[in-house]
Order: structure tokens, then C-alpha cells, then sequence
């Protein structure tokens, strides 16, 4: 497998980085996953990851929050740096990372609580907030959400009793309640229906100028529609990393051109 | 060769008849063979009913004479006394439902924690392991729980555990006199310890079961806000499962409220109650029946029993009953659902 140099050729000033990743390898098991990942993830922008199946992708978000550490055989090497601290530190306290880095899933998870509570949990595990300030947070993180004009009239209701659409929102504002600074969303739209998918996608849009946001998708359109960098990859190597519309318009590398434009993949 | 080939037409002409004219045919017996798995399947369904309903009504036909003397004191008094017919069935009801609930106090918590233990902390080696130890628990006949009981673990009640409560919840005023009394190691505490003992696998591997459905991504969202294993269980996981977890539960009760071997040989078999101290020695309902059902002749002595045994059946039925009006009282809760 070659693999392209990855580096910046656009002359625009380079933005700031949020994620520094180098040298990330993986494993799980014996299984080697990610193969030496080298790569900035930049502040308040979107970042996608393509590629087929079984590639990499979302281990490598799963490594961001170190989601991996709940599965004993599941390991990383490398440096994931934040602030110039390793989140693959072993005195990284995970629960804290973990409100720096959120996380939204290829389903809707509304956890088994009213819709208030569903985001209100998560801001009870980090902060000491009063009822009234509480009320503002929910609001806000609704509102941010695009869900408040659907859900201010049943905040007491199950989180289940919503649509899919509106599940998925609600798990983004409960995500973005806790203040991450990025939010990785994995296959945040592989659920839903165009409409919703749609709504997700402009929620996106909107949602990058406060948070550096990550996401692993297997629709091409999707990542071309929503993100400003791209990264292909394939069997847990980083092919090609660069601006979307390089890598879309005049991948350098023949095999991200193969995948993007369908001959393979 | 030739009767070969001569015979393939006719064999052929055979086939194809049947096919036409088995076609409609088939379908037809198929239709029928629906039609009596359906009355089968009903029939069976009914089974349920009818068993159900016939027990009630010999219990209550048996138990006749007995409701017609005593009425409803027999719920209330103590006097056990088959020579001169005058029964009550406050002891063994009492004894049933202590045994039960300090069962359930001891079983509940550590089920909890083994169940817990299990799907979310355990290393995975050591699952398959301590989940086949917990079946095997479970699969102990009750009455090697009864002689163990009585042979080794009340001597060592006596000795050591009954003197130590005695010592430190003794003291405690209130409850303390629950824990005082002499430590003869037979009575309802070792009978609800023995009791606890046997329900814990049933409950726990119910929990284990119920908390491994769970789906993966509902836990790892919780653990994606940063939420502790703690919080996860606490605010996810058993929500999520509260309609396994209070079965389990209810499974264990049942189990305890209707177990007689093991509770037999280390109650104490004694009619009388006069402390309240849970080192006394008692009688459940169903270690009653178990000892007197021998030697009960007709009338009312076996009237008595019956009764019983009907209610400790009614029991298990308000239990059955307060299970479900917990479970709808929790629904509300975590508010309306569509």
C-alpha cells in the first residue's frame, strides 16, 4: 500500500489545529487496525473520514475518546495530542476526556429518561448546575440542536417516544450540552431518512463554528456536502488527507480517486 | 431395457397425475393441519386455565371446613393444636414471610453485585467460569441445602454469627431486640440465610442475562458523557432493565415463599411465637405442611393444612400482583412513552 505524503498544499493560512495525531497505531488483539496515523484534525471545522468498510475509520474516532478502553483487548500506541497533553496518557482521567470529546452513534441512543433528563445527565456528571440554570442549558442545547420548536412542549416525555430524526438531534444537543470541544459523530445519519439526514447535516453546518466536529460517514455526497477536510482510508492506513475539495476534485492519490469516484469501494 | 424405458412413461404419466391432482389436495391438508395446530395450541393455552382454576377450587373445597370454623381469625391467631382441632396460622405466615424477606434483604444486593460484577466489570476469562459456578448453584437440590444447613452451617451460626449480631445490631435500640435471644443456630435467620443462599443464583443470572441485553451503543453513549460504570448502571442499565431485574426478583421470592426442604430442616419446626428475635426458632407454611400432612387424618386437621397452602398461594398471587402495579408506578417515571 502506498501512501501519499500528507501534507498541506493549499496557500491559505493554515488553520489552527485542535487534534494533533502521530504515529497512531491500533490494535485489536493481535488484529492490527491502524497503521501508523499521522494527522492534525483542525479547530472549529469538519473533518470526515471515507472510506469502505472495515478500514479504520471508526476506530480511529473510537481512539479520540478512548471509547476503546472499555474493551480490555482493545489497545493504542501513538500520541493523540490535545493541548499538547497524549490522551493516550495513562493518567488521562477518561471521564473528563470524555466531556471534551463527545460522541454521537450510527443510532439513535435516547437513554431510558424524560427528554430533559437525557441532557440534563450529562451535564449533572461534570457540573453543579441550579435547577434554573439547568432549564437554560437544556434549552440552549435544544435549541442548538434544532429540536426545542418539537420538544419544548414534552421535555417530560420519554426521549423514546421521539422520531428517529429527532432522537438523533437529541442525542447531538445532549452531546453538545457538556461543552465537548469536539464532537465525533459516527455515522451519525446512517439511520435516517433523507429528510432527517438532511436536518442533521445543515445541524452540522452550524454546529462547526463552536465545535470542532469529526465525522465518519459512508456517503461520499455526505462528506463532500458537510466537511472541509477529508481523509480516505483504507485497510488502517490514511491514504490521502487534505481540504474536501482537493481530495474531491483532484485526489492526488489513485486509489482515493477509484473510491470516490465509485470504481471501487 | 425395455420395460426400463416402457416403464419410465407410465412412471412419468403416474407423477404427473399426482401432481395435478395432489396440487389442490395438498393445500387442502395444509389448511386442515393449520386449523388443528391452531385448536392444539388453544387447547393447551386452556390447559393453563384449567389447571390453574382447578386448584384453586379443590384448595378451596378442601380448605372449607376449615374457613367455615375459624373464619378469617385463622389468618391471626397462633394456636396450633391438632388434638383439640383449634388452628391458627399466624406462625407459619409469619415465618414464610420473615424467612422470605430476609432472603431477599441478603440475596437482592448480592445478585446485584454479582450481576453487576459479571457483565461489566469482570475480566473476560473469568466470566464463563463464575457463570457456570452460579448454575451450578442453582442446579443443588434443595435438600443438600437443608443438610448442610442444619449439619455445618447452623453450628457455625450458633457459634460465631448469632453471638456477633447479638453484640453489635443487638445493641441498636428498636431492632436490637430482633438480634437477641439465645443463639441456638436453628430458626428463621438461618433459615433466611439459607434461603438468600439458594435464590442468589436464580436472581443473579436473571440480572446477568437482563443487564447483557442492554445494547453496547446505549452504555457507550452514557460513557461518552463521561459517566462513571457507576452512573451507567445506576441511570442506564438498570432503568433500561427494571422489568428483568424486578422479575428476577420476583422469581427469587417466589422461589423462597414456596421452598420447604431447606427451610424444614433448619426453621425449628416450632408452632410457638412469643419474641420477635429472629434467632427464635419457627415455622413457615410450607415446612407445616411438609411435617404434619403425614400424620393429618380426615376433617379438620387436613382442612387446616389446606387452608394452608391456599394461602400461602394467595400470597404468591398479591406478590405476582404488586410486582406489576411497581412496574407500572416506575413506567411513570421516566415519563410517557408512545
Amino acid at each position: 500500500m502506498m501512501t501519499t505524503p500528507i501534507t498541506e498544499t493549499s496557500t491559505t493560512p493554515a488553520p489552527a489545529v485542535q487534534l494533533t495525531i502521530r504515529g497512531l497505531n491500533f490494535f485489536y488483539g493481535k488484529y492490527h487496525a491502524l497503521k501508523d496515523i499521522n494527522m492534525d484534525v483542525y479547530k472549529a471545522s469538519v473533518t470526515a473520514f471515507i472510506g469502505p468498510s472495515g478500514c479504520g475509520k471508526s476506530t480511529l474516532l473510537r481512539a479520540m475518546n478512548r471509547m476503546y478502553a472499555l474493551y480490555p483487548e482493545q489497545r493504542a500506541e501513538g500520541e493523540l495530542l490535545l493541548d499538547g497533553k497524549n490522551l493516550l496518557d495513562a493518567d488521562i482521567d477518561l471521564n473528563d476526556l470524555r466531556a471534551r470529546v463527545g460522541m454521537v452513534f450510527q443510532k439513535p441512543t435516547p437513554f431510558p429518561m424524560s427528554i430533559y433528563e437525557n441532557i440534563a445527565f450529562g451535564v449533572r456528571l461534570h457540573e453543579d448546575v441550579t435547577r434554573a440554570q439547568m432549564d437554560d442549558r437544556v434549552e440552549w442545547a435544544l435549541r442548538k440542536a434544532a429540536l426545542w420548536d418539537e420538544a419544548k412542549d414534552k421535555l417530560n416525555q420519554s426521549g423514546m417516544s421521539l422520531s428517529g430524526g429527532q432522537q438523533q438531534r437529541l442525542c447531538i444537543a445532549r452531546g453538545i450540552a457538556v461543552h465537548p470541544e469536539i464532537l465525533l459523530l459516527d455515522e451519525p445519519t446512517s439511520a435516517l431518512d433523507p429528510i432527517s439526514t438532511a436536518r442533521i447535516e445543515e445541524l452540522i453546518h452550524d454546529l462547526k463554528q463552536e465545535f470542532t466536529i469529526v465525522i465518519v460517514t459512508h456517503n461520499m455526497q455526505q462528506a463532500a456536502r458537510v466537511s472541509d477536510y477529508a481523509a480516505y482510508m483504507y485497510l488502517g492506513e490514511l491514504i490521502e488527507f487534505g481540504d474536501t475539495d482537493n481530495l474531491f476534485i483532484k485526489p492526488r492519490n489513485k486509489q482515493t480517486e477509484d473510491y470516490i469516484t465509485g470504481r471501487f469501494g | 431395457m425395455n420395460i426400463g424405458i416402457g416403464g419410465a412413461p407410465i412412471r412419468e404419466g403416474a407423477a404427473a397425475r399426482a401432481l395435478t391432482m395432489n396440487l389442490p389436495r395438498r393445500k387442502k391438508s395444509s389448511a386442515i393441519g393449520d386449523i388443528v395446530f391452531f385448536n392444539v395450541s388453544r387447547a393447551f393455552a386452556a390447559l393453563v386455565l384449567i389447571m390453574l382454576g382447578g386448584i384453586i377450587v379443590s384448595l378451596l373445597y378442601g380448605a372449607w371446613p376449615s374457613i367455615e370454623r375459624f373464619g378469617i381469625a385463622f389468618l391471626f391467631r397462633s394456636e396450633w393444636n391438632p388434638p383439640v382441632e383449634r388452628f391458627g396460622a399466624l406462625v407459619p405466615i409469619y415465618g414464610t414471610l420473615v424467612t422470605s424477606i430476609i432472603a431477599l434483604l441478603i440475596a437482592v444486593p448480592v445478585s446485584f453485585g454479582i450481576a453487576l460484577f459479571l457483565t461489566e466489570l469482570s475480566p473476560t476469562w473469568l466470566r464463563r467460569p463464575l457463570g457456570i459456578a452460579i448454575e451450578l448453584l442453582a442446579g443443588i437440590p434443595s435438600i443438600v441445602y437443608g443438610m448442610w444447613g442444619l449439619l455445618v452451617f447452623a453450628p457455625l451460626v450458633s457459634e460465631y454469627l448469632q453471638p456477633f449480631v447479638t453484640s453489635t445490631l443487638g445493641q441498636v435500640p428498636g431492632v436490637g431486640a430482633l438480634f437477641r435471644g439465645p443463639p441456638i443456630g436453628i430458626g428463621l435467620l438461618s433459615a433466611g440465610i439459607i434461603l438468600a443462599i439458594m435464590v442468589i443464583p436464580f436472581i443473579a443470572s436473571v440480572m446477568r442475562d437482563v443487564f447483557e441485553v442492554t445494547p453496547r451503543m446505549l452504555k457507550e453513549s452514557a460513557y461518552g458523557l463521561g459517566a462513571t460504570t457507576w452512573e451507567v448502571v445506576r441511570r442506564i442499565v438498570l432503568p433500561y432493565t427494571k422489568v428483568g431485574v424486578i422479575g428476577g426478583i420476583i422469581l427469587g421470592l417466589g422461589r423462597a415463599l414456596g421452598e420447604t426442604m431447606a427451610v424444614t430442616f433448619v426453621i425449628g419446626n416450632n408452632n410457638v411465637l412469643n419474641t420477635i428475635s429472629l434467632f427464635a426458632p419457627g415455622n413457615s407454611i410450607t415446612s407445616a405442611l411438609a411435617n404434619e400432612f403425614a400424620e393429618a387424618g380426615q376433617g379438620m386437621y387436613s382442612a387446616a393444612l389446606v387452608e394452608l397452602g391456599l394461602i400461602l398461594f394467595l400470597i404468591t398471587f398479591v406478590v405476582l400482583a404488586l410486582s406489576k402495579i411497581l412496574l407500572m408506578r416506575l413506567g411513570r417515571h421516566e415519563g410517557a412513552q408512545t
